[in-house]
């Protein structure tokens, strides 16, 4: 039996989904909401440190499952090799409803001026797509204001001098701080930093009905068990469904946009919990993945106008795969760091995010979360054998006694990092898988390797003993900052969606998810993403208001 | 009406399914090994995984990885979710009997502490990708939650100091009432 036709498919919970759904339904739009993974709720925290949404050694807690969904990953030197979800080289986000905002650690950033005006400010870099956005810091503020204030984040960037001006302060005020917070603040005003509280979307008192952090140590990976920390899941998702203009499907693997002869999509094709092929028809497809799952759908969305995949005419679909390269070092001191109190990470410094001189951009360096002993085992300093007595003695020393900072360093895009559907290898449902293939531009490296002395010597400063660098990996990124795949541009033959996220080629279809990302900012990318959904909707109604349905 | 009846098919089918995955564990699990005790390991493999094990991280004033029950660990989760490592622990482990042989004349588990070690660093340089493997599953199996068959009564936690069982976490909100 046909589905019912509806306005606009979302494919896709996530971060940008999660906030479509919600305005496109609130709007009045018939809308459905396709995701592949499941539904969570706060009694799913399973306070498992070997199996959550971080770490992974037994398994993703929150999807996807290894076995029926894997990936093909061409390393370096161009060999290939199967690698399952929950493996490294997976670069996986998440698949469940609120996507990676279901357990994420929910630092709200917005990006700063400069990061949407990288080409502008710095110049081309050899060997890099780098670029500008078609759109400013000041087309998206509104829609920062709106995500922060209608989902709520907490904390005080009013010691930062290097934000981008914003018209409201933060809804809800910071966490008081934990004991690493104390020991890190002095020590960058004394190094002339300026040091301030980290945007959280994260209760820090009652907001939105939901209670206050209780300050566990079960945090980033975890499902937050006083449903304290904002996702999609627990805010926008279910303001649509109250619309009641807005069906919630789960465990639907979208595998194809249709499209029809004259270049309008006419729906999507899924298959249910049951594995059953379903087609959904709408007037509008918003596509939602995140940034690999959306470039592989676009990819394996082949019809007769299309044949190399939709939105691929010339070529730039799932290129520009980029991350974060996380840099930092971490400090060993005399006393006891560790005080127990979640969700750890508070303090940042956006110092070195720009104007370091010969880098083009930089990172935002904040302490790192709360680390459970399987998370200390591998940051042994290099002197400390890896196994033996000599590590265990170290453990002891040194769980209670280390800081870790770190930050995402900016990356420098390339052509090359790039999302493919392998040509042989097929999901549990027969569809070709994502195949990730390239490396990183050295650039990126020497940014990443300037970061991890700024975090050494902030950490030396606060009264580290001993510190040490963890060295960036100059292998492929994506993971769970995965942007950049769905380039947002105002030329078709340099991008692949406008700057209202629609796909050039086609009125009917849009991307709204880290994909459209030109450049992914030296900070953790959640707060754009929501940002970018809010503004791409706000325009999507307007045009479906003015066009009365025939966008 | 219909709610109870459903209620009580319920419960039986669970009774059922915890019926046959008892037995399971007892008789079946795809088991490769011999001896009651294990589901993947024959008795002398798990006597020589617990004897590397026991290496990596060895007793000291604190519990070792012997006693935390690691191999027990790693036995349960080649069930699980590393079954994809099984070949390599057959292999693996033959060849750290093989170089203990070859070195010493003996079985690893019959070898002096320093003679283990000494094995255990040919096989970190011959062999580097099982051992990496056996160290982090040995890691994993001493510091990670006990309910994946290591860590036995929280042993590790204990010598970290880290409140175990797990505490929930909770409001320790002001600064002034800290303990310092
Ligand atoms: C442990 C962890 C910690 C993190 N910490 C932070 C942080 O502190 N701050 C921050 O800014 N970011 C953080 N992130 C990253 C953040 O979660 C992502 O940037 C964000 O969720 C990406 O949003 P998105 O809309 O692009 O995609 P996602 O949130 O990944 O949503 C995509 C959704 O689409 C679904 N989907 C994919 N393909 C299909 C298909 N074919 N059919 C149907 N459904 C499909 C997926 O299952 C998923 O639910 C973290 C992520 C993780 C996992
Ligand atoms: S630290 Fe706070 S927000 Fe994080 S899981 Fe615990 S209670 Fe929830």
């Amino acid at each position: 039996m046909a589905l019912k036709h509806v306005n606009a498919v979302v494919v896709g919970s996530g971060a940008g989904g999660g906030v479509v759904a919600k305005e496109l339904a609130t709007a009045g739009l018939s809308v459905v909401l396709l995701e592949r993974g499941k539904s969570y709720s706060a009694a799913d925290c399973r306070k498992d440190d070997l199996r959550n949404q971080r770490t992974t050694v037994l398994g993703n807690a929150f999807g996807p499952d290894d076995e029926r969904n894997p990936r093909v990953l061409v390393d370096e030197k161009g060999r290939e090799r199967i690698v399952l979800a929950s493996e490294g080289g997976y670069s996986n986000n998440a698949a469940c409803v609120g996507g990676g905002t279901f357990s994420y650690g929910a630092m709200a950033w917005r990006f700063m001026e400069q990061d949407f005006r990288m080409k502008s400010i710095y110049g081309a870099v050899e060997g890099s797509t780098l670029e500008d956005w078609p759109i400013t810091y000041f087309d998206l503020e509104p829609y920062y204001e709106k995500a922060e204030w209608e989902m709520g984040v907490s904390g005080d960037d009013s010691g930062n001098p290097f934000k981008a001006p914003r018209r409201k302060p933060l809804p809800m005020p910071p966490l008081p701080p934990n004991r690493e917070f104390e020991i890190l603040e002095p020590a960058a005003k004394r190094l002339g930093l300026h040091p301030f509280h980290i945007p959280m979307l994260r209760n820090s008192v009652p907001y939105n009905g939901r209670g206050a952090c209780m300050r566990c140590r079960w945090c980033v990976g975890f499902a937050c068990e006083v449903d304290a920390r904002t996702g999609t899941h627990n805010s926008v998702i279910p303001m649509a469904l109250a619309t009641g203009n807005c069906e919630l499907r789960t465990e639907c693997m979208v595998s194809e946009v249709m499209v029809d002869d004259h270049g309008r999509a006419r729906g999507v094709v899924y298959f249910d919990e049951n594995d059953r092929r379903q087609e959904q028809t709408a007037d509008l497809i918003i596509i939602c993945c995140g940034a690999i799952e959306s470039a592989r759908l676009l990819l394996n969305s082949k019809s007769k106008l299309f044949p190399n995949g939709l939105g691929n005419r010339y070529d730039w679909v799932g290129r520009n795969l980029q991350g974060h390269t996380y840099s930092g070092a971490v400090g060993l001191f005399d006393f006891d760091t560790y005080d127990d109190v979640g969700p750890g990470a508070q303090i940042a410094i956006c110092d070195y995010n720009h104007g370091n001189p010969g880098l083009v951009g930089g990172a935002m360096l904040a302490n790192e979360f709360i680390r459970l002993p399987y998370h200390v085992v591998n940051y042994a300093p290099a002197y400390v054998p890896s196994w033996g007595l000599a590590h265990k003695e170290w453990m002891r020393n040194a769980f209670k006694r280390t800081i870790v900072v770190i930050g995402p360093t900016q990356e420098i895009p390339i052509f090359d990092a790039r999302v493919q559907v392998d040509p042989k290898v097929k999901d549990h449902w027969g569809i070709p898988v994502a195949r990730l293939s390239g490396g990183k531009h050295p650039h990126t490296m020497e940014i990443a390797h300037a970061m991890t002395q700024k975090a050494e010597a902030w950490l030396k400063e606060a009264g580290a003993r001993r510190t040490w660098r963890r060295q960036p990996s100059p292998g492929l990124s994506g993971g769970q900052h995965q942007a950049g795949t769905c380039r947002m541009g105002n030329d078709p033959k340099t991008s692949v969606v406008d700057k209202y996220c629609r796909i050039h080629d086609v009125d009917n279809v849009y991307v709204v998810d880290g994909g459209v990302h030109v450049t992914n900012g030296g900070f953790n990318p959640v707060l754009t993403i929501l940002a970018i959904a809010y503004y791409a909707s706000d325009n999507l109604i307007k045009t479906w208001k003015n066009t009365k349905g025939r966008v | 009406m219909s709610t109870g009846r459903k209620t009580v098919k319920r419960r039986k089918f669970l009774k059922i399914g915890l019926a046959a995955s008892a037995s399971g564990l007892l008789i079946s699990c795809g088991r490769t090994g011999g001896g009651p005790h294990w589901r993947f390991f024959t008795e002398e493999e798990a006597r020589t995984v617990d004897a590397i094990c026991e290496q990596i991280i060895p007793a000291d004033d604190f519990p070792g990885a012997s006693q935390a029950g690691v191999v027990n660990f790693i036995d349960l989760q080649l069930t699980r979710h590393y079954k994809k490592h099984r070949a390599a622990y057959r292999k693996g482990v033959a060849n750290v009997e093989a170089v203990s042989r070859e070195t010493f004349g003996k079985r690893f588990t019959e070898l002096e502490p320093q003679q283990q070690i000494e094995v255990l660093t040919t096989i970190e340089e011959k062999d580097p990708a099982f051992f990496a493997l056996i160290r982090n599953h040995t890691m994993q199996g001493y510091y990670g939650d006990p309910r994946h068959g290591g860590n036995r009564e929280w042993v590790s936690w204990k010598m970290l100091a880290l409140a175990s069982p797990p505490v929930r976490g909770r409001a320790r909100l002001d600064k002034e009432s800290r303990v310092s």
